[in-house]
């Protein structure tokens, strides 16, 4: 992969290395970006309404006010992310014009295109996309995606599709070690990702650009498990200001992420924390409300 | 060079694992530090890139500073990138945080702007006749140097590598290049360090401490 010695690539996915073993909170307002801060949030992401309020409001999910998002990018030191529809790019020329540090193309918001996404190497500010599988990974990765989260499902706090998704993503990985060069056309062919990333990762054994997990993660424990895993940093969408006590679960969630092979302080992390947000039985879901196939 | 030290990379967020990748090279053995006692045993911590106010936030309220605070007061080495050479700063600006004050520099966070002013430059150090690569991301500017702080390499007029005593920070990242110049000049200074008497090693803690 040519790119990766461009100095552009080097700079995007340097700044998601900056992120790894942190925790990236979604925020609505400059207060709950405050509040993520001084929890030690590693990065804050500025969206118009969370995923469980989304989930419940239904409508148009739009990327966030721009007024917003710069009260946001005021009031924190931290990287301020933000959420553009899926192949919605003049979205994202917006948000590039505002100079956010990250853009997040979600399948949390609708859709703007159906077929494509956006040509994430036509921009200087750098991207981050979600996946399923390994080869809707490396699509996005093809477009210019310098991040990688697990989609799971979002604003349902139940955290078994961001599971799903990560053992599908570290599983494939694995077994395109074992392949042979002349096995890798097929494998290639049936993920439906570009050769020359299926052999890269065929040779390192992990994705070319950090590879987060996101969708679900309400208490210290997801953290925990999904790190475990082979996520390198965690995304706390509806998890924290759904809950009854966002600071201090913001702050027990950033612990378990930190120390998410170290059990006794998981169960510190877990301790005195009140309720987490209710949760939805993913199975319960129609297909129709599933946020996790947007996105092609 | 066969004497045994044991480098600690601070691991509570951010780029430690290429720091990690880099000590490998050199032959050097790491140890995570995530709790206090973590740091027994070690000639020398690495602060990483990543967020300086996480790091702060985590190791305060995990004891993690003051076993920092104890190491430096023993003459420890330390090496800061990025976000490691803020913590070490005397002086933080925008805004004020508080820092270990190890270094007499007054450095300013984000100091080029945003992600979008993240770069990748060429640039001498006084470490070796060739250029080394320097990735700067979301990178601070050392505003001030005090006297006793010595300027290793220079990008356009700011000081990006000082050096003060045991104390070494960059405002880049030579961690995310193929090039160890820094990281071999870290290691010798641990090695330095560990051959000096224990009376003779603790450094003029910097004068003031930063605004917390």
């Amino acid at each position: 992969m040519d790119v990766i010695n461009d100095n552009l690539w080097r700079v995007k996915v340097g700044l998601a290395e900056m992120l790894k073993g942190g925790v990236i909170m979604d925020v609505t307002t400059a207060e709950q970006a405050k509040i993520a801060e001084d929890a030690g949030a590693c990065a804050v992401m500025a969206l118009e309404r969370v995923p469980s309020d989304i989930r419940k409001e239904g409508g148009v999910a739009r990327m966030a006010a721009p007024r917003v998002i710069r009260e946001i990018m005021d009031v924190v030191s931290i990287p301020v992310m933000a959420k553009v529809r899926i192949g919605h790019f003049a979205e994202a020329q917006v948000l590039e014009a505002l100079e956010v540090d990250y853009i997040d193309e979600s399948e949390v918001l609708t859709p703007a295109d159906e077929e494509h996404h956006v040509w994430k190497h036509g921009f200087k500010v750098p991207f981050v996309c979600g996946a399923r599988n390994l080869g809707e990974a490396l699509r996005r990765i093809a477009e210019g995606a310098a991040m990688i989260r697990t989609k799971g499902e979002a604003g349902s706090g139940n955290i078994v599709e961001a599971v799903r998704h990560m053992r599908a993503i570290v599983g494939q990985m694995k077994k395109l070690t074992t392949l042979g060069q002349e096995e890798l056309v097929h494998e290639s062919k049936e993920l439906g990702a570009p050769l020359d990333l299926v052999a890269w990762v065929a040779k390192h054994g992990k994705l070319p650009v950090p590879n987060f997990s996101a969708g679900g993660v309400a208490t210290p424990a997801d953290a925990a498990l999904v790190m475990q895993l082979g996520a390198e940093a965690v995304f706390v969408g509806s998890g924290i200001f759904k809950s009854s006590d966002p600071a201090q679960r913001a702050r027990a969630i950033v612990k378990a992420t930190t120390h998410y092979k170290d059990p006794k302080v998981v169960l510190e992390a877990s301790e005195e924390l009140g309720e987490a947000m209710k949760g939805i039985d993913v199975r319960q879901l129609e297909e129709k409300d599933l946020l996790q196939t947007r996105g092609w | 060079m066969s004497e045994k030290i044991k480098i600690g990379i601070l691991a509570i967020q951010g780029d430690y694992q290429a720091h990690s990748k880099m000590l490998d090279r050199l032959g050097v053995p790491w140890t995570y530090i995530r709790r206090p006692e973590d740091i027994d045993g070690i000639g020398g911590i690495i602060l990483p890139g990543g967020e300086s106010t996480t790091h702060i936030k985590v190791m305060r309220e995990e004891g993690v500073w003051d076993a920092l605070e104890q190491f430096a007061a023993r003459g420890g080495a330390f090496f800061g990138t990025c976000a490691g050479a803020i913590l070490l700063a005397r002086e933080v600006h925008n805004p004020p945080q508080a820092s270990l004050a190890l270094l007499d520099v007054s450095i300013l966070r984000n100091g080029y702007g945003r992600q979008l002013a993240s770069d990748v430059h060429e640039g001498k150090t006084k470490l070796s006749d060739r250029p080394i690569e320097m990735v700067f991301i979301r990178a601070p500017i050392i505003e001030s140097v005090g006297e006793n702080v010595e300027v290793l390499a220079k990008d356009a007029a700011h000081p990006v590598l000082v050096q003060q005593g045991p104390i070494l920070a960059a405002t880049f990242h030579p961690e995310l290049t193929n090039d160890p110049t820094v990281h071999r000049h870290f290691v010798e200074m641990v090695r330095l360090q560990g051959h000096q008497p224990a009376a003779a090693k603790s450094p003029e803690r910097a004068s003031s401490r930063a605004t917390r």
